[in-house]
């Protein structure tokens, strides 16, 4: 039984010289065998295994990670939880998950540290008004905040926006609050995940990375190649980000997805500044500030495909003289680090979580900004995999929706232009 | 910084550039084309860890349009402009 954390077990512990803490998880040996198999430990990984075991009382699950525990692409985004999209189909499964990431730290015993603390779009230009104002009609039909407030507003809010004046190639026009928006901490996400989903008797094994898909003779899954050995399980799913189509071409799948590098980087900790995140459509670029103090910045994915994790130069020049025409002062700045994560695209910009053409395979791709997707993203692939029916929040999200030209077509997603 | 091979102004940043997206083979005939062939050619294109073929705009430049063969891992264009297409 896992050990609660509290204020009495930190005083407990505490009086030991905190030499007494029970590893959060275990790691154990690696079975021949399991009755799901969940590829890739990152958030939607570990949100699956965490739903099977709670809602279906599946247990006999590994998950295999290549690296190590939350250092892929849950440790290469902005922590940006938010439901402001645009589609009927879209717009329940982002106010679930917000709910669920609400209830997170509760649910999970772990100080998520969940900040809600609303996000605000400067807008400079009325065309992104009126796509704004028809978001928010949408949104107001299924729960979601999406509030228009006036250019004073937004500068009263946003002190340090004194960019965007009268004379600006673009002045501000006036703003959008979502009230739902909130930014919490990512390592957080995988290690209380993780801590569950062991205490519920599944298994997590980092440094293991799948080589290949196997197909039996009747051509359902049959299990995966590692270096550390053939794993077999009748189910499988897929939930490795970027590298979606690399693993599925292994049995021959094609799907209509395309491997992007999204960016982000971080300033010197400051005092506090801003404490909204900020999301300017017409500039290119969204920041907040962590509770750290840095300020962490994002922009325009890389034009292109692209595998490698690393910043470009010409994408950060543009995001930073982006955010200098509203911030000015922030030239003062000095940068700390940055990042790339990949992430596949799907040929409409929403995800895919279906079971293939495989039987037995399942794959949870597309996730464009897929960080405030987690919960709910976990919570319908468990029902999936576990069912073989899909999640009613996740009806429209299919690999037939492109054999039917059925798209859903998603421009929700901040920076996918 | 990427550079870009132009044909007509030798290489050049990739900051004089535009991305034109990937190269696609030419459009089937939907009238005769199966579904599944149809629906492929809309939705997909090559996702490989290599290289991919792609247009870029020489817009800050002599206005051209050419493909390239870059490599998706490292950026390197391992196949220059074939005739400024």
């Amino acid at each position: 039984m896992t050990q609660r954390y509290s204020a009495l077990s930190l005083l407990r512990h505490g009086i030991n010289r905190h030499t007494t803490w029970a590893p959060a998880w275990r790691s154990p040996p690696l079975k021949d065998s399991y009755d799901v198999i969940v590829i890739g430990a990152g958030g939607h990984g570990l949100a699956t295994a965490y739903y099977l075991a709670k809602e279906h009382g599946l247990t006999n699950v590994a998950v295999l990670e290549r690296g190590w525990l939350g250092g892929g692409n849950i440790a290469r985004n902005t922590i940006t939880i938010r439901s402001n999209y645009m589609r009927d189909a879209s717009i329940p499964f982002y106010v679930k998950s917000v709910a669920l990431y609400e209830a997170m730290t509760r649910e999970l015993n772990f100080n998520m540290m969940h900040s809600k603390r609303s996000m605000i779009d400067v807008i400079q230009n009325y065309p992104m008004m009126r796509d704004r104002r028809r978001r928010q009609h949408i949104m107001d039909i299924y729960g979601s905040t999406y509030e228009q407030i006036s250019e004073v507003e937004v500068r009263r809010r946003i002190p340090a926006l004194t960019g965007g004046g009268p004379d600006a190639r673009l002045p501000v026009v006036g703003g959008y609050v979502h009230t739902d928006a909130a930014i919490n901490r990512h390592d957080a996400v995988a290690w209380g995940y993780a801590r569950a989903i062991d205490s519920m008797g599944g298994e997590i094994h980092q440094q293991t990375p799948v080589t290949q898909l196997l197909r039996g003779a009747d051509g359902r899954i049959e299990g995966v190649d590692t270096p550390r050995g053939v794993i077999r399980a009748p189910k499988v799913a897929v939930a490795v980000s970027g590298h979606t189509t690399t693993l599925t071409e292994t049995v021959g799948l094609k799907l209509p997805l395309r491997t992007m590098n999204l960016t982000a980087f971080v300033s010197e900790p400051v005092k506090p500044l801003v404490d909204v995140i900020v999301n300017c459509p017409d500039a290119g670029f969204y920041l907040s500030q962590s509770d750290k103090g840095s300020l962490v910045i994002g922009g325009a994915p890389d034009p292109g495909q692209s595998f490698r994790r690393d910043i470009k130069q010409t994408v950060f020049e543009d995001t930073v003289s982006a955010m200098l025409s509203l911030f000015p002062s922030f030239k003062k700045l000095k940068f700390l680090r940055q990042w790339g994560g990949h992430l596949d695209i799907a040929h409409d910009a929403s995800p895919i979580q279906d079971e293939t053409d495989v039987p037995g395979l399942f794959v949870t791709a597309g996730w464009w900004g897929g960080y405030k997707a987690i919960p709910a993203g976990g919570l319908t692939l468990a029902h999936l995999v576990a069912t073989g029916r899909p999640h009613p929040l996740m009806e429209s999200f299919t690999i037939n929706r492109f054999r039917h030209l059925d798209y859903v077509m998603e421009t929700g997603t901040t920076t996918a232009r | 910084m990427m550079q870009i091979p132009c044909p007509f102004c030798g290489p050049r940043n990739e900051s004089e550039f535009s991305f034109g997206g990937p190269v696609k083979p030419p459009r089937p005939d939907p009238l005769t084309v199966s579904d599944e062939d149809w629906t492929a050619w809309l939705t997909q294109v090559p996702n490989p860890l290599g290289p991919v073929q792609e247009q870029w705009w020489h817009v800050r430049g002599c206005g051209t349009w050419l493909s390239i063969w870059r490599d998706t891992r490292t950026h390197e264009i391992v196949e220059a402009p074939d005739d400024g297409r």
